[in-house]
């Protein structure tokens, strides 16, 4: 298989212009005649949906949340990019572009960077006029502050809230087209598989979660908006519910997987305090704009602070390394995501680690507070303080908060070519369930600007020019394709409700997540990745000899929803670890031990792997095949990334 | 610590319901109380029996999945989400208590888990500003005072989780609705539709069955994100101007 990324000629300012004009268009009285479905209603989702059924588009959208206004986008906290340079402090659409690329580690595609980064600004105006109340300045005009990776001020915030303002932004488009009747919404009903029909997407099968029943919806395209798969580690910062399920049986039904290893360990999340733990909890990044990391110079007063006999305020100043800022002057404390997770493990692996477990280092807010007042740090961090005291019990306005790298973010994702389809002709993905736009790893704020980028502003012109090519007949449900995915999603529930084993889903879900931190985590090598992958299986084949579910098949059963996505994390566990196993070389969150500089920075080999992997199924217990997109780069030098 | 947990369990809306009894051992102060319930959960289904269904997602605090009425008040002792309360609340030896949110317009699909739908459909009868993608002025065009703005966040900052309508007597849903009525309300963006947008939600909200406000003030006291009772006053204010706009 040849991967055609259907990059437009010319310039890369003018890409995305040129493109647009190119693209064929569906006549507004057209457009009715068409359905879309829309899985997940993040904001992906969400601003697809609504800008698609704006357009005239029918439109039926799909979560497994209650309401859509609860997917995971809803807990991003710090903020959004645009290259508006409101500041005047340089920013651009190249720059952000460029700072996108470098910050990915030169591994994604340039021409959906810029893309990216061109739409960037229109999002924000979109924002603003539906009512998102984005922090302002006294006198009246948009706020900024600074974000990982970057030397400029351009990230928009509300608070600590900002995906939550975002997401509700998109969702009241969304209901207002629910209350036109342009959109029929699908709550707490969960996508199982895709139907092909001829060798294209035309609709899905789900399963209504509160009666059971498994349903078939039929369309002219499929939009997969369906977030990460940081969940297959079983402790993340990802929501319970959250899951790869859509996009591994999309995958599995012809859509290539591409850089599935590519995952994002974030620095600052509140450190694991006990085996009870169901999930992490993120502290946003934008704390690293006052917050101070450090840990003590010596193992002796580190080892003193783990068991409790002197406390953080008690180590004199020159006592205590802060190790961002003497290592990376120029970007100090916010240096990109996994620069800073690799060192945090690096100084706790090196036993300066504080906290009971030894697993964390301080950020904190001493200096802040004496410098700014204590009130200006609550106005801007009020709410975060707030919930670190929660959790923790300890009030981080007088002691240094405690933090430790947590999986956040993936990067890898469906593959889908400029236009955001997959490999299957009128399947797309979009959001964080393609991979297209962060390469190895992504800059803070830029999960909810991808998102929106692609559904406000790239999605209604790309399914245009797919859908202008389709007619207009519907297939109906009762085709065959429809009754097989349907009889599949049937057998397949039934055979976990009937493995009568000994074990509920959780044990399962914790033994795969600790495998693959430990190999498949911040650090991986060869033989750890040989030995996880051999784990996995032995996980899977338990699973399937041993798994206790109780409760029935027509009735709302949550530990069954569980099972079921479980299945799909540990089939693509293992595929994260062959995709990690393939990569000789460290690039961005993929840190391979065998390669780094001398300075234990992340060694890349673009020589022979300045490519995306995208993977294909190819049937049960069959070892999948890699085919290569390689990446070139004409307006971003491939250079050692220094942050120093 | 060692509790004992009395829960309401329901296998479905059509079924009648009962408190049953739990007892629980080995709980560390640091767990969260979903986990706490993640624990019995685990020991129910090793024994063979159904796991407690309860509704809950982000676990942060902010997705609003998460219920649940503990010993009196929604989401528990604290002003917070159920999510983020923690077991260090509770000594050793308590009783608690634990029941669904109870409304009419809030029906009970499963043990914890209630069907708050009715939410959805008052912000789909006017809850935005109607805007197309696209063809928007630039963000700046428009300043809006600090003060102004950041009221409209704290009316934003509503979570949606119908604890406001499990705290009152009257399962009223008025400081939901006001808070978004106020959110868009307050920025001149959303000035336009104040007056439309105020008489659709309020409609949409009595047709669901939500009761009247009687000024008790108890959903404010409760609100795990402390969204004021002055935005209920705000909201009849613009209702009554609306009444003699139209």
């Amino acid at each position: 298989m040849i991967l055609d990324s259907k990059t437009p000629d010319g310039p890369i300012a003018e890409k995305w212009t040129r493109h647009k004009f190119g693209m064929k268009l569906v006549n507004p009285a057209n457009k009715r005649k068409y359905d879309v479905i829309v899985v997940g209603t993040g904001l992906a989702g969400a601003s697809a949906a609504a800008s698609l059924a704006e357009l005239g588009y029918n439109v039926k959208a799909f979560c497994f949340q209650d309401s859509p206004r609860r997917a995971h986008s809803i807990a991003a906290q710090g903020g959004i990019n645009a290259a508006k340079n409101y500041q005047n402090d340089g920013d651009s659409v190249f720059r952000l572009f460029y700072d996108t690329v470098k910050g990915g580690d030169y591994r994604s595609r340039e021409a959906n960077v810029y893309r990216l980064a061109e739409v960037s600004t229109n999002i924000i105006d979109q924002c603003v006029a539906q009512g998102v109340p984005f922090a302002r300045e006294y006198g009246g005009l948009l706020d900024n502050r600074s974000f990982g990776g970057a030397q400029v001020s351009r990230t928009f915030y509300a608070k600590g809230q900002t995906g939550q303002q975002l997401l509700l932004g998109a969702y009241s488009a969304l209901s207002r087209q629910v209350n036109t009747g342009k959109v029929k919404l699908y709550p707490r009903t969960e996508m199982l598989d895709v139907v092909i029909v001829d060798g294209k997407a035309r609709g899905i099968v789900a399963r209504n979660l509160i009666t059971g029943v498994i349903d078939s919806h039929s369309a002219h395209a499929v939009l997969l908006c369906t977030g990460g798969y940081g969940n297959v580690f079983y402790l993340s910062t990802n929501a319970m519910g959250s899951n790869a399920t859509a996009a591994w049986r999309a995958h599995k039904k012809g859509a290539l997987f591409a850089n599935p290893c590519y995952t994002q360990i974030h620095p600052t999340c509140i450190p694991v305090s006990g085996e009870h733990q169901s999930k992490l909890t993120l502290m946003s990044e934008s704390l690293r704009n006052d917050g101070r990391v450090w840990v003590p110079k010596s193992k002796e007063q580190a080892e003193k602070i783990r068991t409790g006999e002197i406390k953080a305020g008690s180590i004199a100043e020159e006592d205590r390394d802060y190790y961002l800022e003497n290592r990376y002057p120029a970007f100090g404390n916010l240096v990109p995501r996994d620069v800073a997770s690799r060192n945090a493990k690096d100084v706790c692996d090196d036993g300066r680690g504080v906290g009971p477990t030894g697993l964390a280092v301080y950020l904190d807010f001493a200096d802040a507070i004496q410098r700014d007042g204590r009130d200006t740090i609550e106005a801007k961090y009020g709410n975060l303080f707030d919930i670190y005291e929660k959790i923790t019990g300890e009030n981080p306005y007088n002691v240094p908060m405690k933090i430790y790298p947590a999986v956040h973010y993936t990067m890898g994702g469906l593959w889908v070519d400029y236009n955001l389809m997959t490999t299957v002709p009128g399947l797309y993905a979009l959001g964080e369930a393609n991979f297209s736009d962060h390469g190895a790893n992504r800059l803070g704020a830029s999960a909810l600007m991808q998102g929106l980028a692609d559904g406000y502003f790239v999605i209604p012109y790309a399914i245009g020019d797919y859908l202008a090519t389709m007619p207009y007949d519907k297939v109906s449900t009762d085709h065959e394709a429809f009754r097989e995915a349907r009889d599949k999603v049937d057998n397949d529930i039934k055979k976990l409700l009937n493995i009568n084993g000994s074990k509920p889903v959780d044990h399962f879900h914790k033994k795969l997540g600790k495998v693959m931190w430990d190999y498949c985590g911040m650090a991986r090598n060869a033989d750890g990745l040989k030995k996880a992958k051999k784990l996995v299986q032995e996980i899977r084949d338990e699973f399937w000899s041993d798994l206790k579910l109780t409760g029935g098949y027509d009735e709302l059963n949550m530990s069954l929803e569980k099972a079921s996505r479980l299945v799909d994390f540990l089939e693509l566990g293992e595929l994260m670890i062959d995709d990690a196993s393939l990569r000789d070389e460290s690039c961005g969150g993929h840190f391979r031990s065998e390669h780094q500089t001398d300075e234990g920075e992340a060694k890349r080999d673009d020589e022979h792997f300045a490519f995306v992997a995208a993977w294909e199924y190819k049937g049960e217990g069959k070892p999948e095949v890699m085919y290569k997109e390689d990446l070139v780069f004409e307006n971003v030098k491939l250079t050692q990334r220094s942050y120093k | 610590m060692k509790l004992t947990l009395k829960i309401w369990r329901q296998k479905s809306a059509g079924t009648q319901g009962k408190f049953i009894k739990y007892e629980i051992d080995n709980i560390s102060e640091d767990t969260s109380f979903l986990e706490m319930l993640d624990q019995l959960n685990v020991e129910l289904e090793e024994k063979g029996e159904e796991p407690v269904h309860f509704d809950h997602d982000c676990r942060e605090g902010i997705c609003g999945t998460c219920s649940l009425y503990i010993n009196g008040h929604p989401h528990g002792p604290h002003q917070t989400t159920t999510c983020q309360l923690h077991m260090r609340s509770f000594k050793d030896g308590d009783t608690i208590t634990i029941e669904p949110w109870r409304a009419k317009a809030f029906p009970i699909i499963k043990d914890l888990v209630v069907d708050r739908s009715a939410f959805d459909r008052i912000i789909q009868s006017g809850g935005y500003i109607s805007v197309n993608t696209g063809g928007t002025p630039d963000a700046n065009e428009i300043p809006i005072p600090k003060d102004v703005a950041s009221e409209a966040m704290d009316a934003a900052s509503c979570i949606g989780c119908g604890a406001c309508v499990a705290a009152c007597k009257n399962a009223s849903a008025m400081l939901f609705v006001s808070a978004k009525v106020a959110h868009l309300g307050k920025l001149p963006q959303g000035e336009v539709e104040r007056h439309a947008r105020v008489q659709r939600m309020v409609a949409q909200m009595d047709e669901e069955g939500f009761g009247a406000c009687t000024n008790t003030g108890a959903c404010a006291a409760e609100c795990p994100k402390e969204i004021s009772l002055t935005n209920i006053a705000l909201m009849n204010r613009h209702y009554f101007n609306a009444s003699f706009s139209h």
